[in-house]
């Protein structure tokens, strides 16, 4: 059966013509729709139907590519009734952040000031307000897109993937989980539970800068900077790059440059000149690959900056 | 030959402004085509279609989402609010005379959704700075006013509904 019918005034007004073509509208393939209350009842489902079905988390990535039918999954596994999945908490000096944990959670948490400075800057700098109300930061994460700007702020800050699989659970390294642009290391059957960070040590500090053309714009370039002092030095330095490569770019080798060094201006120009090395930008609407790149120095030499006085006060 | 696809449906209940709706929905309904077509109520409109405009937005249990991105099935049992919930017993609500009174809307196209947002930043923060309304609607796109009168309505709104509170 043809359902052109019933899928609203833009199918219904080319419906003849889509009729004579053969074709169907641009409106989401059919697929089943399931809300398990439990992680296993979601793992169960998902083994059944392999990569036939997908997470649905907050739905801000996933819909609009079915809406585009770029992506038709047969089977969506609705994972926003699953209780226990939206928590936000540090435990042994760690922040854990739940599957169902949205942008606009972290925006409005105090936990992620101070010592989780990276992630606190970040999340106002996602999308827009209303998308930041349903998306996730781990859907974010699971999603894999390099203009992502989770994805820099959690590798500038340490951080591990939580994922739970028919075989039990597993904690993938952020810098190990994505492959290339929206490929992971997860498995089909595989739901992220959470994502937990590193521990920033006592004096720590971060920040996210981001240049957009306007708000809920993917980055034109963003740096994520995150900084642990440690007796007045550069313990660990954590830099990694948004919209300037096939992934989100982790700057090695300005963070070994950083490590052990004294937080002065010669080692924060070295490091941003390191960073903009590491930047693979390409030419595109949103600027020339020169640009970008001389934008992740000035970024990661003020970003440097922000998060050395944040970590020292 | 015309493309064969089978349909899914679900049985669906949600509460929209305040009235609880029982209905069979197909799975991929869109919420914002559950509110217009299956509900008739049109006054959620749809501009973009891809989650940039807001013009979709409605309150699902007090929050504004975008109803184009999202399947009336993650509703189940979610009260919403769309515009035409913000009919106020007698006559018009205040948000919706402060719009009129400070000149917040021209073609009106975005002004479901503009209201909708502002009522929630409302709930949130009573007196809203210039700052706050103006990030509070950034997710919201107006192609006539120049945001100007907006933000001046929305202030118009917080002072009336102080005065009645
Ligand atoms: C207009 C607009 C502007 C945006 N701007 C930005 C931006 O500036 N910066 C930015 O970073 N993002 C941006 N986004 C994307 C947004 O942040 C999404 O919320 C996010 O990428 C995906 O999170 P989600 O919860 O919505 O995931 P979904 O859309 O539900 O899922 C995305 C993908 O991840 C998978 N997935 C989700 N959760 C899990 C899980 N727990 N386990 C396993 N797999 C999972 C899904 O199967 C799917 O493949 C924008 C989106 C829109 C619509
Ligand atoms: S129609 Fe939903 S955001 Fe534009
Ligand atoms: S009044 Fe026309 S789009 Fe806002």
């Amino acid at each position: 059966m043809v359902t052109n019918d019933t899928i609203g005034p833009r199918g219904r007004r080319s419906n003849r013509r889509f009729r004579e073509r053969g074709g169907v509208s641009v409106y989401p393939a059919t697929f089943e729709y399931f809300a398990p209350t439990s992680v296993d009842e979601a793992l169960d489902t998902l083994e059944r139907f392999g990569d036939e079905a997908k997470v649905l988390a907050g739905g801000q990535s996933l819909i609009p590519l079915m809406k585009l039918r770029i992506a038709a999954p047969s089977a969506l596994v609705d994972i926003g009734r699953i209780d226990g999945l939206d928590a936000l908490e540090e435990r042994d000096g760690r922040l854990e952040i739940g599957a169902l944990v949205t942008h606009a959670d972290c925006e409005k948490s105090d936990l992620l000031r101070g010592r989780y400075g990276v992630l606190g800057a970040t999340a106002p700098l996602v999308s827009d307000p209303i998308v930041r109300n349903r998306g996730t930061v781990c859907g974010s994460v699971a999603h894999a897109d390099p203009q992502g700007d989770w994805g820099s702020a959690l590798l500038a800050l340490g951080a591990e993937v939580v994922a739970q699989g028919p075989d039990g659970e597993r904690a993938i390294p952020l810098e190990d989980f994505c492959s290339g642009p929206f490929m992971t290391a997860l498995e089909p059957a595989e739901i992220v539970t959470s994502i937990r960070t590193a521990d920033p040590g006592p004096r720590a500090g971060g920040t996210y800068l981001k240049l957009e053309r306007k708000v809920g714009d993917f980055a034109t370039v963003g740096v994520a900077v995150h900084v642990s002092l440690d007796n007045g030095t550069i313990g660990r330095a954590g830099i990694a790059l948004t919209g300037v490569g096939p992934t989100n770019v982790k700057a090695t080798a300005a963070e070994d440059a950083l490590a052990g060094a004294a937080p002065d201006d010669d080692a924060i120009a070295e490091a941003a000149r390191l960073a903009a090395e590491a930047a693979q930008p390409l030419d595109d609407v949103r600027g020339s690959a020169e640009y970008k790149r001389n934008v992740v120095r000035v970024y990661t030499e003020r970003g440097l900056r922000t998060a050395i006085a944040a970590a020292q006060s | 030959m015309a493309v064969q696809e089978a349909v899914v449906t679900t049985p669906l209940t949600v509460t929209v402004n305040g009235q609880e709706r029982a209905e069979e929905v197909e799975t991929r309904l869109l919420l914002v085509h559950f509110l217009r077509e299956t509900l008739g109520l049109t006054g959620t409109h749809v501009g973009c279609d891809t989650t940039s405009c807001g013009a979709c937005t409605v309150l699902v249990d007090g929050t504004p989402m975008k109803s184009c991105t999202m399947f009336a099935v993650q509703a189940e049992g979610r009260e919403l609010t769309t515009v035409e919930g913000l009919e106020g017993a007698g006559g018009p609500p205040p948000i919706q005379e402060a719009f009129s009174a400070e000149h917040g809307l021209q073609c009106g196209f975005c002004t479901p959704g503009m209201m909708l947002t502002s009522i929630a930043l409302l709930e949130q923060s009573p007196s809203p700075t210039d700052e706050e309304i103006r990030w509070a609607i950034s997710g919201n796109v107006c192609r006539c006013t120049g945001y100007q009168n907006i933000v001046k309505a929305v202030h118009h709104a917080a002072a009336a509904m102080k005065e009645g509170s």
